[in-house]
């Protein structure tokens, strides 16, 4: 994984709670055995809605997203950021996130910011007003802030998330790492109590 | 004595790793400070049971493949065809190469990994989530993850089970571990007894109704109370299920003798002396009196009656009794909004009398309601009679042997002969993925959990109900109060 630093840009505000994973990518694209090609079915029955914010071409380029809060609820399928990372979108503000979508925006390198209801108030109403105006976020600082200056956040984050995202490190590598423990359980562990699936 | 425990709070002391190196290394990441390293903490979980499907393993096999990595527990890893299978037709090429190509990699995965698979041939093929409990797999205090998030099934046995995404999948594929943070725990406790033709899909409607799409974010759900305890463990997995249409990580129930009586002799259960300990173990697993929740939360069962959604998630439900809600009703302007968008998605008029609205399809079947239980209890309210003109109503069940279950019990014919299409066992409808959609437009009665916006099919409207009301709103062709239908004597 590559490291994430810091992210700036044009921010789309997305103003609806809840929004669903099955909205982000419907279940009929989730054939395919890849991992990108996701992003032109991104938010699909949305988009085809012409008053759709992501189809207002002011937002083109934009690497942020706001949105209320659950974002990412539902289901597991991590086509979902798969999907949000074809849009060019590489950080999202909510309220709140669902827990597994959060978990799998962490392992693609996808920020999830959450903010208070005030603060994600005064940003949608912003990045509608100013469409234009960037919003920059800094990981080791843990802070939003208007490209400007005029306006600053901090954000919380668990800190060996930070630190593994800051290094861009793979997770597999780093748990590999423990061989040694999770062997010395497994030989403690009363393997006759758990149930074997080679029959 | 240490500190009373939850039921949740023993299952995953039990599982995570304890690891001197971890730990120093986790410090020295944070710079040697031991104070930065205080508060959230991902623990090292070893993983008992990883469940694997078609859809969210490809990538994740393919991952280990190019880092030359392996599997390193294919005997705690099963995997089976269920989300993108067809439900008919399975003895012909497959039409479409796309799924045709997943289904082939799956097996192609197992293969090469040599991971245990349920093939589309296998009397044991199902969902996932059915496959498991049904075979044995599935027992009290184990960790159980799979890549999906109605993973929370298999808590109905006491057992913490969640769902995960496919770098995840890879992460347990290769370690057999998955580093998490400890969730917080939350009590929902049901008292008071149900009324007849209640369910526990209404049960599991009313608390997400109670506790909102979102108010389970960041917890495991520990569901308590003379109701819980009451319901059969088919019940208690829908309750399970649909933990994640509440936000939470995960949702179970503690093991009693319900749970014994349901696992005794099933394939992969242990038996004799094996047995005894066994029963032992799992008899300790229950939350110690004294311990203490995060969040606590009471329902009174006596309240409940059938739920029906109206909306586009699964907490915007109301009773049978009641009408479609007026958007003003709702207390902030976001809501409103939502509510507005929903009722024009779902094209419903708010007031609208539950009982007015008429319906296309019905869909029984999925990893909520598709065992043999919840057949059975559509079966007595369709017996005898034809579903409505105009209406397409389709059994799914939720496995190969649920399936030749209800063949030997004659319910295939009940479902024929009232003009349901009797399928193969799969997802189907649930998520849409196969051929087995709604059309633009069309409204269904679903006893699966999602009401999501198209999630049946692109501009589909699906109202979520219990597999008693789904059948009686196939004989009617629009909902009805199945208490007022049936005669229950239980
Ligand atoms: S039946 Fe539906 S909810 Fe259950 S595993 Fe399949 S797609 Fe997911």
């Amino acid at each position: 994984m590559e490291p994430v630093r810091t992210v700036r840009g044009k921010a789309i505000p997305l103003d609806r709670p809840n929004v669903d994973t099955d909205q982000i990518i419907p279940a009929k694209h989730l054939k395919r055995i890849e991992r990108s090609g996701y992003g032109p079915f991104a938010f699909e029955a949305w988009r085809a809605q012409p008053d759709f914010v992501l189809n207002n071409p002011v937002y083109d380029g934009a690497r942020i997203l706001i949105s209320r809060q659950n974002f990412g609820s539902g289901s597991s399928r991590e086509h979902a950021v798969w999907a949000i990372q074809g849009l060019g979108i590489d950080a999202l503000i909510a309220t709140s996130f669902a827990d597994i979508f959060k978990g799998n925006c962490f392992q693609g390198g996808v920020l999830t910011i959450e903010l208070a209801d005030e603060d994600i108030d005064y940003l949608m109403a912003r990045a509608e007003e100013l469409p234009e105006s960037e919003l920059v976020i800094d990981l080791e600082s843990q802070s939003v802030s208007t490209a400007d200056g005029s306006w600053s956040r901090r954000f919380e984050i668990d800190p060996f998330r930070k630190y593994r995202l800051l290094r861009g490190l793979d997770d597999i590598g780093m748990t590999l790492a423990y061989e040694r423990d999770v062997t010395a359980f497994e030989e403690e562990r009363d393997d006759e109590a758990y149930p074997r699936t080679h029959t | 004595m240490s500190e009373p425990r939850t039921l949740a709070g023993k299952v995953w002391d039990q599982h995570a790793v304890p690891s001197p190196l971890q730990e120093e290394a986790r410090i020295a990441a944070l710079g040697g400070e031991r104070g930065a390293a205080q508060g959230e903490r991902p623990d090292l979980l070893y993983i008992d049971l990883h469940l694997v499907h078609e859809v969210t393993s490809a990538q994740a096999f393919e991952g280990l493949r190019m880092a030359g990595r392996s599997v390193r527990r294919p005997d705690l890893t099963l995997a089976t065809v269920d989300h993108n299978v067809p439900t008919i037709g399975r003895d012909q090429p497959n039409p479409d190469p796309v799924s045709a190509t997943q289904i082939a990699t799956l097996q192609q995965n197992a293969k090469e990994f040599g991971v245990p698979l349920f093939d589309i041939f296998d009397i044991r093929q199902g969902i996932v989530h059915i496959i498991g409990p049904e075979q044995g797999y599935t027992q009290p205090g184990m960790t159980i993850v799979c890549g999906d998030s109605h993973t929370s099934t298999h808590g109905a046995f006491g057992s913490l089970a969640f769902g995960i995404g496919t770098s995840e999948v890879e992460h347990v594929l290769a370690t057999q571990t998955l580093r998490q943070v400890r969730p917080k725990m939350m009590s929902v406790e049901v008292t008071g007894e149900l009324g007849p033709g209640v369910t526990a899909k209404d049960v599991i409607l009313a608390i997400i109704h109670e506790i909102g799409v979102h108010g389970g974010i960041g917890h495991i759900i520990e569901y308590r109370g003379p109701v819980i305890q009451a319901l059969s463990m088919e019940g208690r997995m829908t309750v399970c299920n649909m933990s994640i249409e509440a936000g939470a990580r995960a949702g179970l129930i503690a093991p009693d003798e319900t749970t014994f009586a349901y696992m005794e002799d099933r394939p992969q259960v242990p038996a004799g002396e094996r047995w005894e300990r066994a029963l032992d173990r799992w008899s300790r697993l229950a939350t110690d009196d004294g311990a203490a929740f995060d969040t606590e939360v009471t329902v009174d069962g006596s309240q409940i009656v059938p739920y029906v959604t109206w909306g586009t998630n699964p907490s915007q439900s109301v009773r049978v009794t009641d009408r479609v809600p007026d958007p003003q009703g709702m207390p902030t302007e976001t809501e409103r909004e939502a509510t507005r968008r929903a009722l024009e998605y779902m094209d419903l008029a708010a007031g609208t009398p539950i009982r007015e609205i008429r319906i296309d399809r019905v869909f029984l079947g999925s990893c909520t309601n598709g065992r043999i239980e919840d057949l059975r209890s559509a079966a007595r309210v369709v017996s005898g009679k034809h579903v409505a003109e105009g209406v397409r109503a389709m059994v799914v069940p939720g496995s190969g042997l649920v399936k030749q279950q209800a063949e030997r019990e004659g319910l295939d014919a009940v479902f024929t002969r009232a003009g349901f299409e009797w399928r193969d066992a799969g997802c189907s409808m649930c998520l849409g993925m196969n051929p087995d959609i709604l059309l633009p437009g069309e409204r269904s009665a679903s006893t699966s959990n999602r009401n999501f916006e198209g999630r049946q099919g692109p501009g589909g409207r699906t109202h979520l109900v219990s597999p008693e009301m789904a059948a009686a709103a196939a004989v009617a062709g629009h909902f009805v109060d199945v208490r007022e239908v049936m005669s229950w004597s239980r």
